[in-house]
């Protein structure tokens, strides 16, 4: 069933019983040619371009709870494409290209709202910072505009720009980058997935691989054994646990990244502000809600929640550089699990093991990532060759010496 | 989270900064025949349990020393606390 504003009329006058579920429930087969294992993001627009763009078929994504209730459920819902390095932007720039015309794509309402992206500068050498990664943004053919401290000051006029430790010396702003309805990405492309053959089987845990003379014949789940030809991790945040069932130790740790939405306001924020030297940003949702965050919490965590000292921090953050939330009321908090990498980079690779693939390491940042990485991972897929904007990717890079650390804070997870 | 520090008692865990897993006190020998292969796995990758992990905690803004806590990554809680000097020495890492 196809979605359009003259559906929505039928059905407002049809008692709205026409709608049909979004995706089939259906039972695990016995085998599958890809069995992509995670319904995140990721794994749920891996199978959809598979299914899309190499024509493949028998594709099952296996999800251990239900469809959204990942990364991808509890992000802060930021796009951008502004990388320094050249491994990662011109990905980034795919990924935001893709966004652009994701919704005509998959007939699909994600509230794609591209209203902005400005990262605040303070000193000089931020500044010259910023110039150098918007000129390599530009190069990569994306967009990118430095900001003076007036025209800020006229965009948002209740920053405050005289911040004693942390004067607001202008900015490098993304016009293209934006908000994107978090969980209705998952249930768009889960939706579209599906429309092109692919079985979505939730409450389905993956607990084990079946490998013989190094070679993965298929997966060990709480419904059963499922026979796959290509088998494909795609579970972010629940990495290290599910690759250790394949023996396999990887560069990421897993920490726990808090967010939080406040009461609804009425329109105050026209679009994304980041404060990275006060550990604070924010949006507001189309709701009102202003949704912001901060850092990681700083310490190994699976437990999808956070510390106190964390929120202390964040709400610091947000008072200096927006004193007019102060008598804004907090409505939830959340935690989620980031599988955070060794250089702060993704990995989408093969394994040392035939058949088994590798897609993680997205750190805080795979949200906006959903599309390439969905469109690089099903390339890797279906072709065994890695797709020429993922080709950093790899997990060799770290013994090669190849790293792809934005932000240079070497080996240590919890600083990128 | 509170740290029962074995010197100073609770401390918050705000005071102290966190330096992952406490494998890291196993530096591997730069003379073994193998040493690339072993430093490559020193510095890159991790057991990341979901459970369990030993755990290195430097207490910055305390008295400086380096603890080894062991607490379970899926419910924070925390079982013990070490000197990290203590368990070196235990292994053989230092005099
Ligand atoms: C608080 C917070 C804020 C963030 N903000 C942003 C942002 O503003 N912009 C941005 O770009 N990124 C952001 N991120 C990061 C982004 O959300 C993640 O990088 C991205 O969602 C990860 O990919 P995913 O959607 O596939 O992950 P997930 O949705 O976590 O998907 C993984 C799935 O695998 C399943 N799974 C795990 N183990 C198994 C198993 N054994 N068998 C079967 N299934 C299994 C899980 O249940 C889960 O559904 C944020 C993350 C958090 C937590």
């Amino acid at each position: 069933m196809r979605y359009s504003g003259l559906r929505v009329i039928k059905e407002a006058l049809t008692g709205h019983k026409g709608w049909k579920h979004a995706w089939r429930d259906v039972e695990p087969q016995v085998q599958y040619d890809y069995i992509v294992i995670g319904g995140g993001g990721h794994g749920l627009a891996t199978a959809y371009y598979l299914a899309r763009n190499h024509g493949a078929k028998k594709i099952a994504v296996l999800e251990k709870g239900w469809v959204g209730g990942g990364n991808i459920g509890r992000n802060t819902t930021i796009v951008r494409s502004n990388y320094l390095l050249d491994g990662n932007e011109p990905f980034y720039e795919h990924s935001l290209k893709l966004w652009e015309g994701l919704e005509q794509d998959i007939n699909y309402n994600a509230m794609i709202s591209q209203r902005g992206i400005l990262n605040l500068v303070h000193s000089d050498a931020q500044r010259d910072a910023f110039v150098r990664r918007g000129n390599a943004m530009i190069l990569n053919g994306a967009d990118a505009d430095l900001l003076s401290t007036e025209t800020i000051q006229k965009r948002y006029p209740f920053l405050n720009v005289n911040n004693a430790r942390f004067p607001i010396k202008g900015g490098l702003a993304q016009h293209r980058g934006g908000t994107v309805r978090h969980d209705a990405v998952a249930w768009g492309y889960a939706r579209a997935a599906d429309q092109l053959g692919v079985d979505i089987i939730q409450n389905c845990e993956v607990t084990g691989f079946r490998i013989e003379s190094g070679k993965c014949l298929g997966v060990e789940t709480s419904r059963g054994y499922i026979a796959g030809g290509k088998v494909a991790s795609c579970v972010a945040g629940s990495s290290g646990r599910l690759m250790a069932k394949a023996n396999m130790r990887l560069p990421i740790e897993s920490h726990v990244l808090q967010a939080f939405v406040s009461e609804g306001l009425k329109p105050v924020l026209p679009g994304v502000i980041t404060f990275g030297a006060g550990h604070f940003y924010c949006s507001q949702s189309d709701k009102g809600g202003l949704v912001f965050g901060g850092d990681l919490d700083g310490y190994n965590s699976y437990a999808q929640r956070g510390n106190l000292p964390v929120v202390e921090d964040v709400c610091e953050g947000a008072m200096a550089i927006f004193p007019m939330l102060g008598r804004v009321r907090l409505l939830r908090m959340w935690g989620g699990i980031m599988d955070m990498s060794m250089d702060g980079s993704p990995i989408i690779d093969h394994t040392h093991i035939k058949n088994l693939y590798f897609n993680g390491g997205w750190c805080y940042g795979g949200f906006k990532a959903t599309p390439a990485s969905g469109w690089c991972y099903a390339h890797l897929l279906a072709t065994d060759t890695p797709h020429e904007f993922a080709k950093a990717y790899r997990f060799d890079r770290f013994e090669k010496g190849q790293m792809i650390d934005e932000k240079g804070m070497g080996n240590n997870p919890q600083l990128h | 989270m509170i740290i029962n520090h074995p010197i100073l008692g609770p401390r918050d865990s705000a005071e102290f900064t966190y330096m992952g897993d406490s494998a890291l006190l196993d530096r591997p020998d730069w003379k073994a025949t193998d040493a690339l292969a072993q430093f490559i796995d020193y510095g890159y990758l991790r057991d990341n349990p979901a459970g369990p992990h030993q755990e290195l905690w430097y207490h910055e803004q305390g008295d400086r020393s380096f603890l080894v806590v062991t607490r379970d990554t899926t419910t924070h809680e925390i079982s013990s606390v070490k000197l990290a000097r203590d368990v070196a020495r235990s292994r053989g890492r230092s005099t």
